[in-house]
C-alpha cells in the first residue's frame, strides 16, 4: 500500500511535509528492487540543495542509487541511526526508514509530485 | 579450511637463508622502528605448500573444466607461453637497465619482442602506432581517453563529453569518467541489438570529444553500421574509441583500423591467451592512428637503421608515463609467443571456430532459453531466462546449478539491459564433446526448473561453500583475519 | 597451431545443425568495405621452435649483471616454492572470483594477502592489488581529492620521479593543482611542505624510505596535516617494513607500495603489484577489489567480492576506479612469499639487506674520490657522489659484469655525478668487494 499523505517522484523517493519541515526516504517498491541495503551515504546537515540533486546514496549488495532530493532545500537533519542499521530501509521505507528532512522549501514544489496514486500507476507503466 | 594465520607455529621455519658475510647489526635508530615485529605466520615450507595446494582445490579455472565466462575469453593458455616467460634473460631483466647506458643496449631482446609485437599488433587491428605500457583493458580504456583528451587540447577544441552505448562494459563509462569527461549513455535499438544510429546522431554535438563502441557488441551482435556511426563521429570532431575485449570474434575477419577507428585497446590476456590470473595480471596494449601517434606514453622503442633498438622519451607532445616502465613486459612477451605459434592462418581460424563454437551453442539452446536478439551471433551470445524466472528460477540459480553439473557458470546480470541475462562465451579451445556436454546440462536444467525448482534454487550442493551471504560481508567488513571490524552482526 | 579441437568434421556436423554452410555465413554481418585490407604475420612455428626463437632473443638481454639497481624494483631472492605455488593453473587459469563457490582458493588467499598488508603496515583495510606502486599513488590521490572536496595535492621532493610523472599524466585532464617542494637528498623538508599546504590542499604524498634512500619519521607531518583536514598518503617499500615504523603507528591515511620486492620477478617492468591499505573511514572511497569473511547459508565460513557497489561493474561513471582486471597473481606471489619467509625469515631478509648496505657504504666510502652525502639513517639504499659522471661510471662497470646502481642525472640534471645504490640480501660480500674495486679503477 502506498501511504496518501506524502507526494511522490517517479524516480521513488518520497516526501512528507510536516509543519515546516520536509521528511524524504524512499518507496517501499524501491526497497524491494535494491534487495538487502547495506550502506547509506547520509548528506552533510546544513547543506543546501538543488531540487534533483544527489542527495544521498544507497548501496545493496549488488546495487548503488543515488537519492535525488524530490525537493530544493536546506538539509535540517539526517537519519543517524541508518548508519548502524541501513536494513531499516528495508524493514520501513516509509517510517523509520526516513533520510534526511528539509526546510525552507517550497510547498508548491511539493505539491507538483505525484500523488499516490499517480505514483502507483507510474510503476504499473514501467512494466 | 583454516587460513594461514591460524597454522602458525613460532619458531618454524619456511625457507633458508644464507650466513651473514658482513658485520651484522642494524643501525637505525628506535623512533624510527617499528614496536613489534610484523606479525606473519610460522610455517615450516611443506606447512606453506600444502596449504596452498589445498587453496587451489578449491579454484577452478581453464584447466579445470569448462569456463564460458561471458565477455572474459576464457580459452586455454599453452604452456609454452610460461616456459617462455621464465626464461632468465626475460625474467631477471631489471627495468632501469636502460637508463645506464646508450638507452637500451643491454636489453636489446626485450626491446626487440616490444618492438615486433607493436607492429604485429598494428597488422592484427589495423592501426598504425601500439604502445603496450596499459597493463590492463581498463587501463587501456583509461589511456585512450587520456590521448583524446590530449589530442583536443593540441588542436584547440574544447569539448566536455563521451558517448557511449547502454550495453557498454562499465569500465567504459567509469575510464571516461575518470579521464574527466562526462558521460553520456547511448541506447541500444530493441529490434537489433545494435547501437542506435538515429538516437547517436541526435545526441552527437561539438561538445563531444568522442564515442565509445565494442564490436562486436556485449550481446555478441556485429555492428554492420560501424562505417557509418566512425563518419557521423567524425564529422563533429569527435573521435571514435574501440574497445577490444571482444577481438576474439573477429581476427583476420575485420581490423578496426580499416574503418576508421581513432584509439582502441587490446586485452592480450583475452585474445592472445595469456593467463587470467585469477584476475590479473592482464595488459592492454593501446593502439592508434597516425594522427594520434605524438601523444603516446613515453617512452617508445625506435628500431634503428644498424637494426638495434633504442628507447625515446624525447616525445613532446606526449600524454608521459602511464606505466612506471614499459607496461606489463612478461605478458605481453607472452601474447608475442601466442602470435608467433598461430599465424595469420591459425589467428583466423581462432575467430572462425570462436564464432562456430558460439553459434552451435546458442542454437541447441534457443528453444528453451530466451533469446533476446535472435540473430547470428559472433564469439558469444546473451540468452535471457525469464522464461525460468517466471517458474521461479533465476539466472543465479541457473548459473549455480551448472557447478553441480561441474561447469563454470556464464556471466550473469551482464549486460544490464537483458534481463535475467546469461553471457555465455565457449572459446575456439572446447570441443564438440564440452559443448555437447554443456548444451545437455543447461537443456536439463530448463527442464528442472519447471519440474523441481526448488532443487536448482539450493545448488550448488558439491562445493566447499554454497551462496555465501553477501549481505553480511557488506554490513560485517571483516577484511582481515584477527583483528576484523566486527562490531556489527556476525 | 591454433589450439583448436574440434576436427574438420566436427566443424561441418556443427555449421550444419546451426544451419549455415560455412563459417562466412558467420560474417558476412561483416560489410565487404570493411574487410582487412592485409593480415599478414609472422608464424606460425611449432612450439620448439618458438621457445629455441626466444631463447635467442633472451639471450641479448644482460640479465646476469651483478645488480645493484633499486630505485623502487629490487633484485631480492624468489623462494623456488613461490612460483611452483603460484603457477598451479587452478589459480593462474581461473579469471575474477564471481562465483564464490568455485573461487573459495583464490578468494582465501587474497583474504590473507589482505591480513599481510594490514600486518605489514599497521593498517585497518587493504585492498586485493593495484596495477603497481604508481598507479596505487594515483588512485590514492583520487581518494583523497574526494574524501576531502579539495583540488591540490602536496608532494614532497622525496618521491619517486617515475611516480611524480605518472601523477602529472593521469591528472593532466583534471583540474588538480600539484606542488612539490625542492628536490634534495635527504628526509622531507617539513618547513617547505608545510608553506606549501593552504586550504585547497587535500593531501600530501611522502615516501618512506624516500626515492634517495633516507628513512624517516613522518608522523609530525601526518600530525600538522591532520589538524588543517589535509590527508597523508605515505609509499612504501615493503621489505623496509620489517624494521621501520608502520605507516599505522605513524597516523597515515592511505599507504601504497610497490610489491614486486615481495616474491615478483623484475622481468623488466611487470607485472607488478600494487599495494594499498588505508583507514577505516576512508573504506568505502578505496579503489579495487576487497574479498570479506561471511558465512554461506549452511553457516560454513566464506569468502566472497564485498562492497561491489563501488566498483565499475555495478558504478560505472560513478566507481571510485575504472580498476577491473587487476594483478590477482602478482598478489598471491607476495602472499606465498610473505607466509614462506614467515615472521623471522622477513625480518632476516630486511637486516641481510641492511647490512650489506651499510658494509658497502663503507667500503664506497673508502674508495678516494667517492663521496657519501650527509649520512642519514638509511634501510638498504644510499647516494654516492663520484667525481664524475655517474652515467659513464656505470656505462664501464657493466662491462665488468656490475650494475653498479641508478645514475640521478637520467632524472635530476643537477645531480649527474650522484649514484643511488641498492643492496639486496642476493649480494656477497665479494660482490660488494668487486663493485668497490671496479668503481676505484674506473675513476683512477
Amino acid at each position: 500500500m502506498t501511504p496518501d499523505d506524502r507526494k511522490y517522484t517517479k524516480s521513488h523517493e518520497w516526501v512528507k511535509v510536516e509543519d515546516d519541515i520536509a521528511v524524504v526516504g524512499i518507496t517501499d517498491h524501491a526497497q524491494e528492487s535494491l534487495g538487502d541495503i547495506t550502506f547509506v551515504e547520509l548528506p552533510s546537515v546544513g547543506e543546501s540543495v538543488d531540487a534533483r540533486s544527489e542527495c544521498a546514496v544507497i548501496e545493496s549488495v549488488k546495487a548503488a542509487s543515488d537519492i535525488l532530493t524530490p525537493v530544493a532545500g536546506e538539509i535540517t537533519e539526517v537519519n543517524n541511526s541508518l548508519e548502524d542499521s541501513p536494513e531499516m530501509i528495508n524493514e520501513s521505507a516509509y517510517e523509520d526508514g526516513w533520510i534526511f528532512k528539509l526546510r525552507d522549501f517550497d510547498e508548491d514544489e511539493v505539491e507538483a509530485l505525484l500523488d499516490a496514486d499517480q505514483y502507483e500507476a507510474s510503476l504499473r507503466k514501467d512494466d | 579450511m583454516a587460513v594461514i594465520f591460524e597454522k602458525s607455529v613460532p619458531g618454524r621455519h619456511g625457507v633458508s637463508l644464507p650466513d651473514c658475510d658482513v658485520p651484522e647489526g642494524v643501525e637505525i635508530p628506535d623512533t624510527l622502528r617499528r614496536r613489534a615485529d610484523a606479525e606473519l605466520p610460522e610455517l615450516s615450507e611443506l606447512d606453506a605448500v600444502r596449504h596452498f595446494t589445498e587453496l587451489s582445490r578449491l579454484n577452478f579455472g581453464v584447466d579445470t573444466g569448462f569456463y564460458p565466462l561471458g565477455s572474459c575469453t576464457m580459452k586455454y593458455n599453452p604452456k609454452a607461453l610460461e616456459v617462455i616467460a621464465g626464461l632468465e634473460g626475460f625474467s631477471d631483466l631489471h627495468p632501469f637497465l636502460p637508463q645506464l647506458r646508450h638507452g637500451g643496449m643491454l636489453t636489446q631482446g626485450a626491446l626487440q619482442v616490444m618492438h615486433e609485437l607493436e607492429h604485429a599488433l598494428c597488422e592484427i587491428a589495423g592501426m598504425d602506432a601500439f604502445t603496450l605500457h596499459p597493463m590492463a583493458g581498463a587501463h587501456g580504456e583509461l589511456t585512450g581517453m587520456m590521448l583524446i583528451a590530449a589530442y583536443h587540447r593540441h588542436k584547440g577544441n574544447r569539448k566536455t563529453e563521451v558517448l557511449i552505448p547502454d550495453e557498454a562494459h562499465g569500465t567504459n563509462p567509469s575510464s571516461a569518467a575518470i579521464a574527466g569527461y562526462d558521460v553520456r549513455p547511448m541506447p541500444t535499438d530493441t529490434r537489433t541489438g545494435m547501437l542506435d544510429v538515429g538516437a547517436l546522431e541526435s545526441m552527437l554535438s561539438d561538445n563531444t570529444a568522442a564515442i565509445m563502441l565494442t564490436n562486436p557488441n556485449t550481446l555478441g551482435i556485429f555492428n554492420r553500421d560501424i562505417e557509418q556511426v566512425v563518419e557521423i563521429a567524425h564529422r563533429r570532431d569527435a573521435l571514435v574509441y574501440y574497445d577490444g575485449a571482444n577481438l576474439n570474434a573477429i581476427l583476420g575477419k575485420f581490423r578496426p583500423g580499416d574503418v576508421g577507428i581513432d584509439v582502441m585497446h587490446v586485452n592480450v590476456h583475452k585474445t592472445f591467451a595469456t593467463p587470467h590470473g585469477g584476475g590479473g595480471p592482464g595488459a592492454g596494449p593501446v593502439g592508434v592512428r597516425e594522427n594520434l601517434e605524438p601523444f603516446l606514453p613515453v617512452s617508445r622503442v625506435v628500431k634503428r637503421p644498424d637494426n638495434t633498438y633504442t628507447l625515446d622519451y624525447n616525445r613532446p607532445l606526449s600524454i608521459g608515463y602511464v606505466a612506471p616502465f614499459y607496461g606489463n613486459f612478461s605478458i605481453c612477451l607472452r601474447a608475442y609467443a601466442y602470435l608467433m605459434l598461430m599465424g595469420a592462418q591459425g589467428l583466423i581460424e581462432v575467430s572462425e571456430n570462436a564464432v562456430l563454437n558460439a553459434n552451435y551453442v546458442m542454437n541447441a539452446l534457443k528453444d528453451v532459453y530466451e533469446l533476446p536478439y535472435d540473430t547470428v551471433c559472433m564469439h558469444e551470445f546473451v540468452l535471457s531466462a525469464r522464461r525460468q524466472a517466471e517458474q521461479g528460477v533465476h539466472a543465479l540459480d541457473i548459473a549455480k546449478a551448472l557447478i553441480d553439473r561441474g561447469f563454470h557458470p556464464p556471466t550473469v546480470y551482464f549486460p544490464l539491459i537483458v534481463k535475467e541475462a546469461l553471457m555465455i562465451e565457449p572459446t575456439e579451445t572446447e570441443s564438440k564433446e564440452t559443448l555437447d556436454a554443456f548444451i545437455a546440462a543447461m537443456r536439463a536444467i530448463a527442464e528442472q526448473a519447471g519440474s523441481d525448482p526448488d532443487a536448482l534454487r539450493k545448488a550448488p550442493r558439491s562445493t566447499s561453500v554454497s551462496r555465501p551471504d553477501e549481505t553480511r560481508a557488506a554490513k560485517t567488513m571483516d577484511f582481515r583475519w584477527d583483528e576484523p571490524f566486527r562490531e556489527k552482526g556476525g | 597451431m591454433s589450439y583448436v579441437a574440434n576436427t574438420a568434421e566436427q566443424q561441418v556436423a556443427m555449421l550444419k545443425a546451426c544451419g549455415a554452410r560455412s563459417v562466412d555465413d558467420f560474417f558476412s554481418v561483416i560489410p565487404e568495405a570493411a574487410r582487412p585490407r592485409s593480415f599478414a604475420l609472422p608464424g606460425p612455428k611449432s612450439e620448439m621452435e618458438v621457445i629455441e626463437r626466444f631463447r635467442q632473443i633472451a639471450s641479448r638481454n644482460y640479465s646476469h649483471l651483478t645488480c645493484f639497481l633499486g630505485g623502487g624494483f629490487y633484485d631480492h631472492y624468489i623462494p623456488a616454492a613461490v612460483a611452483a605455488l603460484a603457477s598451479r593453473s587452478e589459480f593462474y587459469t581461473a579469471y575474477t572470483p564471481y562465483q564464490p563457490e568455485l573461487s573459495q582458493g583464490t578468494l582465501q588467499a587474497i583474504y590473507e594477502y589482505q591480513t599481510d598488508i594490514c600486518r605489514l603496515t599497521g593498517m585497518d583495510v587493504a585492498n586485493a592489488s593495484m596495477y603497481d606502486g604508481g598507479t596505487a599513488l594515483c588512485e590514492a590521490c583520487q581518494m583523497a581529492l574526494h574524501a576531502t572536496g579539495r583540488t591540490r595535492i602536496v608532494l614532497d621532493g622525496g618521491i619517486n620521479p617515475v611516480y611524480h610523472k605518472m601523477l602529472d599524466s593521469y591528472t593532466a585532464n583534471l583540474s588538480i593543482d600539484f606542488a612539490q617542494t625542492d628536490i634534495r637528498t635527504g628526509p622531507a623538508d617539513r618547513a617547505a611542505l608545510y608553506d606549501a599546504l593552504d586550504d585547497r590542499t587535500a593531501a600530501v604524498i611522502v615516501q618512506n624510505p624516500n626515492f634517495f634512500g633516507v628513512a624517516d619519521d613522518v608522523s609530525d607531518i601526518v600530525e600538522h596535516c591532520r589538524q588543517r583536514g589535509i590527508l597523508t598518503i605515505l609509499s612504501v617499500y615493503p621489505t623496509a617494513l620489517a624494521f621501520l615504523k608502520t605507516p599505522g603507528e605513524m597516523g597515515v591515511d592511505i599507504t601504497v607500495g610497490e610489491g614486486q620486492p615481495l616474491g615478483i620477478p623484475l622481468a623488466f617492468g611487470g607485472p607488478y603489484l600494487g599495494f594499498m591499505a588505508t583507514t577505516r573511514k576512508l573504506v568505502r572511497r578505496m579503489p579495487g577489489r576487497l574479498v570479506g569473511r561471511t558465512a554461506d547459508r549452511e553457516g560454513r565460513e566464506a569468502f566472497v567480492l564485498t562492497l561491489q557497489a563501488r566498483e565499475q561493474h555495478i558504478r560505472r561513471e560513478k566507481s571510485t576506479s575504472n580498476i577491473c582486471t587487476n594483478e590477482g597473481l602478482c598478489a598471491l606471489r607476495a602472499h606465498i612469499y610473505l607466509s614462506l619467509m614467515g615472521k623471522e625469515g622477513f625480518k632476516r631478509v630486511a637486516e641481510l639487506c641492511h647490512a650489506k648496505a651499510r658494509y658497502a657504504m663503507d667500503r664506497l666510502k673508502a674508495v678516494s674520490g667517492i663521496e657519501v652525502l650527509d649520512e642519514h639513517p638509511f634501510f638498504n639504499e644510499f647516494v654516492v657522489r663520484l667525481p664524475m659522471d655517474a652515467g659513464e661510471a656505470a656505462g664501464v662497470l657493466v662491462e665488468q659484469g656490475l650494475a653498479p646502481g641508478l645514475p640521478l642525472g637520467r632524472f635530476y640534471p643537477d645531480m649527474t655525478n650522484l649514484l643511488l645504490v641498492a643492496v639486496t640480501e642476493k649480494r656477497t660480500k665479494r660482490d660488494i668487494g668487486m663493485l668497490a674495486e671496479s668503481l676505484e679503477a674506473a675513476l683512477r
